[in-house]
């Protein structure tokens, strides 16, 4: 059976149905409305990049209160996967899903850059299909992808194998700590990354090396949420 | 109450209009009337100094779906697909308050778009602000250029062209002009005609409040003074998350078929919105002031009708639809209201609780306006004064060459455009600097959720577009109809480089006070170069936006016509790149080019007055080359295609070189055919002229000019059926240095090149790749941001 993706609409988002077209590649995929809690039979949950709910109070922070979000937080208690891109990554350290936050770019403004990140770790779910060391070309486009953790917080993230993808040499425009792209939790289930894999799926558009992230997830066995 | 401040003067009215306004009443219109009459009879919503003139202009063609006169116009692109667009100046707000100026300025252009049933896919800009010298220049240009990024990324729209250049005139009166796409089924396009006696007008998304109050008349119809900081608060704040939702419900509204019509309320508020839809559909409308949700206390029914606050739409609905609608709306969180109904009255009732607070018949207000005739003088000479010397004397070729690339309005312009989302969408193909136009794809893009406009099915690219906005100051200031002609050609030259055919153009006219003759001239001769260009390429105006009194006490600017042109072509995998990509490709100039340093970026940086006039051209050889060049894109045979721009042939070599492949360029057949050109007679001093057609050759400047790169044997087979066109080898590429010689190669056989060489002025040209890519990338940047 098809992995079935969940992209979650918030008020606000703008990558939506650019993310429902790269997961359509490699599987079902459908719009889930912020407002309607019910994710079954929903594999893998994503939330997109975009400025959910204005991002008026400070990015990410609203959606917390989303009643979509208990569900996704509970998919994700069970093991399901979550893949949260730019706005979704930021929506997934508010939420407390994952470790660090993301503060705004050292250039303190929104920049968008087709960028090389490395691959440092290929045995998640979300890069089983990529070789460690992979080099991925794909666009980042935010004002707030700084990531950061304190110290000792990232000396866990990173002995812990956390640390998933890395922005190459030259590459990290925003300043973020290590030069960490994406972080997973320690149960390997729950992915943010500020880079926007979804716009680089087709070489027609600059760019299909982030397809091998969609394919992991494909291939990935289902541990939780389905039905 | 002296004359001087009678109310109708201060809204910007003058004597005579305020007495038609008394007759066509047969009374003195009250304060609410009067105010809305003010909007309705400003230049910017009545168009009275330039409709008559606008005429002129081509609006037939054989992809158009509809054209002036709606919120924007439309263009068939094949598979059931239009295409709706539209540009729209938003200077004089931008001037007040760069960011919030900028951005309602894409946010109004947004709403145009989707008010046709259009899904807002691409966002371009052309704007002009002073020279980076100045601090205002570097401010506002920075702030406008983050409220065109803050708005159009936040709504998920991407940006994915346009332009931006710095001269003196634009020093208090810069231009933000910002242009939208939208893609809707063909079937599904919808006018804004108010309909059925009876059905209700629902406003719907922001609540109304103060701001953008007089905005079209105070600030978009007088010229700019020294008092305008106190007129910040008739510049509107935008909220992009309201837009976003808007535009969502709008479209699925549309989609589910739930409206007779739809508005956009943009530059006089309900006023324009309410009255244009019930002149187009010739009734009247009821209005009830006191229903319209605020954000403000104690409003004013004039306040109200004339409020300029953003993401507001208005539409007319049947009775038995009005439910499904309202829960749309509750869905996307909007505010609305059934604020009226639609009447046999023709006429515009405004009540207030229900009092009676204004009536007035829909012609006086939208069509009895007058309409002015311009009286147009030229004037004795140039109008406007020479820049100041920015160039060292005594540089040879080289060294102006790089002079030229890192100078502010030829440097690459990443550092302001990587501040927009050009990716968002999935359809952009070209970004910006990757291509002489941007390229989309239409197809596979909703994934399947029957979101609005569905398009081909998912995998199918769909028909594919390019997209270009043009403008130029200085060349129109030079001479206004050559000028406009050359933005027209440039314009279609960018989308034959990616091998696409136009379907239509939009148009933005930024002019001076056209109540002053010399800038009546501007306007008529540009509209008339515009309008003759127009016709030579079969290109038709789809719809467009006129921005007049764009002075301030330092004088006008300078006359600013812009353009964006869609344009479609079969294959998007077969677009020509604009750098070159491989080693020994053969590399050719194309096209009839007459190469001028007259009002060249060259002339500029040398402080030199602007000409009155530029050199004459053939429009239908400009066509024909445009055509061939296209075709030549489509079938392979050219893949590498520069239009030559700002700085003339050699910058635009040094700009095909920034991918990292350099090039061995020969000069001498330009230089000889110039020569050949030139009358011997018209300068007894050899050495001058030699030295002038060499310069004339490597940075003079002129529409007409590709310089093209493909494969040796292809571009041969090309040199025969472009002979009629002009065409000539120049070189082969490779290496990582850029060269051009033939001008001082000492060969007595050229004796212009010999001339040339022995003045001393020139010497062969030659110049790292790194070189020329260290200097265009870094040079903007650092004034920009110093």
């Amino acid at each position: 059976m098809a992995t079935r993706f969940g992209i979650v609409q918030f008020p606000g988002s703008c990558d939506e149905v650019d993310t429902l077209l790269a997961c359509s590649r490699v599987g079902d995929a459908e719009l889930l409305w912020h407002k309607d809690p019910d994710i079954s039979g929903v594999d893998v949950v994503v939330l997109p990049g975009g400025f959910s709910y204005g991002d008026y109070l400070r990015v990410g922070a609203i959606v917390r209160f989303a009643p979509i979000m208990e569900a996704v937080a509970a998919h994700a208690a069970d093991g399901g996967l979550v893949l949260g891109i730019c706005n979704g990554f930021q929506v997934l350290t508010e939420a407390g899903l994952l470790p660090g936050a993301l503060l705004p770019n050292q250039n303190l403004r929104f920049t968008c850059r087709q960028v090389d990140v490395s691959v440092v770790n290929a045995d998640t779910p979300f890069t089983r299909e990529c070789n460690e060391g992979d080099v991925l070309s794909i666009p980042a486009k935010h004002t707030t992808g700084r990531y950061f953790a304190p110290p000792e917080m990232l000396d866990e993230i990173e002995s812990a194998g956390q640390v998933i993808l890395r922005y190459a040499p030259g590459e990290n425009f925003n300043g973020s700590v290590n030069d960490i792209a994406g972080v997973c939790n320690t149960e390997r289930n729950v992915f943010g990354l500020m880079p926007h894999p979804e716009h680089a799926v087709d070489p027609l558009t600059g760019s299909a090396d982030a397809l091998k992230l969609f394919e992991s997830l494909a291939a990935a066995p289902v541990t939780g949420g389905a039905a | 109450m002296t004359t001087a401040q009678a109310p109708h003067r201060a809204l910007g009215l003058t004597d005579a209009e305020f007495d038609l306004i008394c007759e066509k009443l047969g009374r003195e219109p009250n304060a609410t009337e009067l105010a809305m009459f003010s909007l309705m009879w400003s230049e910017h919503c009545s168009y009275k100094h330039s409709k008559k003139l606008l005429g002129k202009l081509p609006v037939e063609g054989p992809h158009l779906l509809m054209g002036p006169g709606e919120n924007a116009g439309a263009v068939r692109v094949g598979g059931g697909l239009a295409i709706a667009f539209k540009v729209e100046s938003h200077n004089h707000p931008s001037a007040v308050e760069p960011f919030q100026g900028a951005a309602t300025g894409v946010g109004g252009i947004l709403r145009d778009i989707f008010a046709v049933g259009a899904r807002p896919i691409a966002v371009l800009d052309s704007l002009r602000f002073g020279e980076l010298d100045s601090a205002r220049s570097r401010f506002l240009a920075a702030r406008a250029v983050a409220g065109i990024g803050h708005y159009g990324n936040s709504i998920g729209v991407p940006t994915v062209g346009g332009e931006i250049y710095f001269e003196g005139p634009y020093e208090q009166n810069c231009l933000v002009n910002a242009m939208c796409l939208g893609l809707a089924r063909e079937d599904r396009l919808i006018r804004s005609a108010a309909a059925g006696v009876g059905n209700h007008l629902v406003l719907f998304g922001a609540s109304t409040g103060r701001d953008g109050i007089g905005g079209a008349s105070v600030l978009a119809s007088a010229e700019l003074g020294e008092d305008d900081d106190s007129k910040r608060p008739t510049v509107q704040v935008g909220d992009p998350f309201e837009e976003s939702k808007l535009v969502e419900a709008s479209l699925e509204l549309l989609e589910a078929e739930l409206l007779a019509s739809l508005q956009d309320l943009g530059a006089a508020g309900l006023t324009s919105a309410s009255s244009e839809m019930a002149s187009k559909g010739e009734v009247g409308l009821d209005i009830h002031v006191d229903r319209v949700p605020l954000r403000e206390q104690d409003m004013e029914p004039f306040e109200i009708m004339v409020s300029e606050s953003q993401e507001r739409m208005l539409c007319v609905v049947e009775p038995e639809r009005l439910e499904a609608v309202l829960a749309v709306c509750d869905k996307w969180d909007l505010h609305h209201a059934v604020i009226g109904e639609v009447t046999d009255t023709r006429h515009m009732r405004i009540y207030d609780g229900g009092e009676l607070v204004g009536d007035i018949p829909v012609p006086a207000l939208v069509d009895d306006c007058p309409m002015y005739d311009l009286a147009p003088a030229e004037p004795d000479g140039q109008i406007y004064p020479a820049p100041p010397r920015r160039l060292a004397e005594g540089l040879d070729a080289g060294e102006t060459l790089l002079a030229l690339l890192g100078s502010d309005n030829v440097a690459s312009r990443r550092d302001y455009f990587e501040q927009y989302d050009c990716v968002v969408g999935s359809r952009t193909i070209k970004r910006p600097e990757q291509a002489e136009a941007a390229v989309l794809r239409l197809g596979a893009n909703d994934g399947g959720t029957g979101r609005s406009p569905a398009g081909p099915p998912a995998g199918d690219a769909g028909p594919t577009i390019a997209v270009s906005i043009d403008g130029s100051g200085r060349r129109v200031a030079a001479d206004p109809y050559r000028g406009t002609i050359g933005v027209v050609l440039e314009c279609a030259a960018n989308l034959a480089c990616v091998g696409a055919e136009p379907l239509g153009l939009t148009n933005c006219l930024n002019f001076g006070n056209p109540e002053k003759p010399h800038i009546a001239w501007q306007l008529e001769r540009s509209v008339s170069g515009m309008a003759d260009a127009l016709r030579a390429l079969g290109v038709p105006v789809v719809g467009g936006n006129v921005s007049l009194y764009n002075q301030s006490g330092d004088g006008p600017i300078y006359p600013t016509p812009v353009v964006g042109m869609v344009g479609s072509l079969p294959d998007p995998t077969v677009v020509a790149g604009n750098t070159f990509n491989a080693e020994k490709m053969a590399v050719a100039l194309m096209g009839p080019f007459e190469p001028s340093l007259a009002a060249g970026e060259l002339a500029k940086l040398r402080g030199e007055e602007l000409p009155t006039r530029l050199p004459d051209l053939d429009l239908s050889l400009h066509a024909e080359a445009l055509r061939l060049l296209r075709d030549a894109v489509r079938d392979g045979t050219v893949r590498v295609a520069r239009d030559v721009s700002e700085g003339g042939l050699a910058t635009t070599l040094a700009e095909c070189c920034l991918g990292g492949v350099g090039a061995k360029i020969d000069v001498a057949p330009l230089v000889e055919r110039l020569a050949r050109d030139t009358d011997p007679g018209a300068n007894a001093d050899a050495a001058a002229p030699a030295a002038t057609l060499t310069e004339q050759a490597l940075f003079g400047e002129g529409p007409g000019g590709f310089v093209i790169a493909g494969e040796r044997d292809a571009l041969l087979e090309l040199s025969s059926r472009a002979r009629r066109v002009g065409f000539l080898a120049i070189g082969v590429t490779g290496g990582d240095t850029l060269q051009i010689n033939g001008f001082n190669d000492g060969d007595s056989s050229s004796e212009v090149a010999t001339a040339a060489g022995a003045a001393g002025i020139l010497k062969e040209i030659s110049t790292a790749v790194s070189t020329i890519q260290r200097i265009h990338a870094g040079a903007l940047a650092e004034r920009a941001s110093s």
